[in-house]
């Protein structure tokens, strides 16, 4: 039984809307978040792009992270384009458009940082060139960032978002996984910090590479962080699975991340995570 | 008039067609190609952590005098079989036992042998928690270094980072009816064109085949696949022998260069 009868209470349509009010009112000043689902002011994003009530970041270009991140940076790697190995149609048309969205070649952005003072090789992968894809260009940059990092012994943060492997390039997307593995081994036997952020999303081919492979793991609040896709799992196993299977805080319960930190602190900690993972010289401390 | 006794000149399949023979039920098992290859197989269970996946079955074996560690998927035969191996689906326990008995094969200084028959890792709710992505991750940084050869065989599915787990090592061999994807067409079509039925065509877009993929440096060899199981066995105790050979001649550090090297070129 309905506490009201619809038939009885004003119906939307018994309701004149005046249209040409409607359009007089600016849209986007209130924004819901995804995740906790709050309502707040526009403003109150603020500089980090956060969600007020639950710290949840929203998605953001690889360079509106860099403007609050760093404070020198060198970029590497600009003009690599990729060759279309499949030749797949329709693809130059998608890279173009994430380009511009993006100003990035490809979905990461790497080169090398200072972030307070601490010299690091940075990554930041862009969830808005094609869901932060994995494929050859953007496998090759951060391939090329750990051999930098490696020949000039610096530590190596990178910030994944990543929706997995670039269908467009097929096979060639799922070779970058073990050629970008193999450089974080050899970043690693040099005695080098691999730090990792996981970002809103960091799933598929990403997940079960590098981005599970730092000397520490941190992510973001509120963070989607998995293998394989919800819809996958449930269509897998034929039964719903919860809301929060994949966010970062129960990554975390499940002993796969190390910290959740929200941006406004990421800047400090990553730096003194920089500074506590030092490679080690001849004596202790 | 065509003679009885010639042989009928091989028409090459379509990539559909390869899908279709990939996933066939008369394909050879894991179990009876493990038995047919090698001798005094030596199961090994567990991956010392949580538990032991039955999708992947390893162990010690031999080869004429070679000694080698033996890790394979297999999608099982009975339904109760298949049910608990996830139709060849590893879970992240499947994955750790498979880097076990890696190490331990490197510290005993003997060769790998993976065979592949997989759509995936299990994408399960229990592999989601168990952490498949960083059970997938470990695997592909440890191969990194590994220093005794891992040859790797794809004998019916290969698909995506589920097998690369076990195939990113030194050499990737695969059946005339094999096939190595980033994900499975279905998948492909699904994403890219919103609609799963177009499979076929996806298949011919993605290069799954056997030849497309030799071609293009992503595998090192193609076996040929008779229709008898006996003559399957035969062709890949040939290559798997040859190409060990070759490989145990290398030095770890040559071994490790030449492994870096396949995989940095893409």
């Amino acid at each position: 039984m309905q506490l009201f009868d619809e038939l009885k209470t004003l119906g939307h349509k018994h309701v004149k809307v005046n249209k040409e009010a409607q359009q007089k009112v600016p849209t986007g000043l209130w924004i819901s978040c995804p995740k906790c689902h709050q309502s707040f002011y526009h403003k109150d994003l603020g500089v980090y792009q956060a969600c007020p009530s639950c710290a949840y970041g929203f998605r953001i270009t690889a360079r509106e992270r860099l403007e609050w991140l760093v404070d020198d940076f060198k970029e590497m790697d600009t003009d690599l384009i990729t060759k279309d190995p499949l030749e797949f149609p329709g693809y130059m048309d998608k890279l173009t458009k994430a380009r511009k969205i993006t100003n990035l070649n490809d979905s990461v952005l790497t080169g090398i940082a200072k972030i307070n003072n601490q010299e690091c090789a940075l990554g930041i992968m862009d969830p808005k060139f094609i869901m932060g894809s994995l494929g050859t260009i953007t496998g090759e940059k951060i391939t090329r960032l750990f051999e930098e990092a490696t020949r000039k012994n610096l530590p190596l943060v990178l910030f994944t978002a990543s929706g997995g492997a670039r269908m467009q390039e097929g096979i060639f997307s799922l070779m970058q996984m073990a050629k970008v593995s193999q450089a974080v081994k050899r970043h690693s036997n040099a005695g080098l910090f691999y730090l990792t952020v996981l970002t809103d999303p960091t799933t598929g081919g990403v997940t079960a590479s590098f981005a599970m492979q730092g000397d520490i793991i941190i992510s973001e609040p509120r963070a989607l962080v998995g293998f394989a896709g919800k819809r996958v799992i449930e269509q897998t196993i034929h039964q719903r699975v919860p809301e929060d299977l994949q966010d970062a805080e129960t990554v975390l319960a499940e002993g796969f991340i190390d910290a959740i930190v929200s941006r406004d602190k990421q800047k400090d900690t990553i730096a003194w995570l920089l500074e506590m993972n030092k490679k080690k010289g001849g004596r202790h401390g | 008039m065509v003679s009885l006794f010639e042989r009928k000149p091989k028409i090459p399949k379509t990539a559909a067609e390869i899908v279709k023979a990939a996933r066939s039920q008369d394909k050879i098992v894991a179990s009876e190609l493990i038995n047919g290859v090698f001798k005094n197989f030596f199961e090994l269970h567990g991956d010392r952590l949580n538990g032991d996946d039955p999708a992947i079955i390893s162990g010690l074996a031999q080869l004429g005098n070679k000694k080698v560690t033996v890790i394979a998927i297999d999608k099982g035969t009975s339904p109760e079989e298949r049910i608990a191996k996830h139709f060849g689906g590893p879970t992240p326990d499947g994955y750790r036992k498979s880097l076990r008995l890696m190490k331990q094969a490197e510290k005993f200084g003997r060769p790998i042998v993976t065979l592949i028959n997989t759509a995936g890792a299990y994408p399960g709710r229990t592999a989601e928690e168990g952490g498949q992505g960083e059970a997938i991750a470990r695997n592909l940084l440890e191969l990194g270094d590994i220093s005794v050869p891992i040859l790797a065989i794809i004998f019916g599915e290969g698909g995506s980072g589920g097998a690369l787990a076990l195939a990113a090592g030194d050499e990737v061999w695969m059946f005339e009816n094999s096939m190595y994807t980033v994900l499975s067409p279905e998948g492909f079509a699904s994403i890219l064109w919103k609609d799963s039925t177009r499979a076929d065509e996806a298949a011919a877009v993605m290069q799954v085949t056997p030849t497309a993929l030799l071609s293009q440096g992503i595998i090192d060899g193609i076996i040929e696949e008779p229709t008898s199981h006996r003559k399957v066995i035969k062709q890949v105790t040939r290559v798997i022998d040859e190409e060990l050979t070759k490989l145990m001649a290398l030095t770890p550090r040559e071994l490790i260069e030449r492994r870096h090297a396949r995989f940095r070129k893409f």
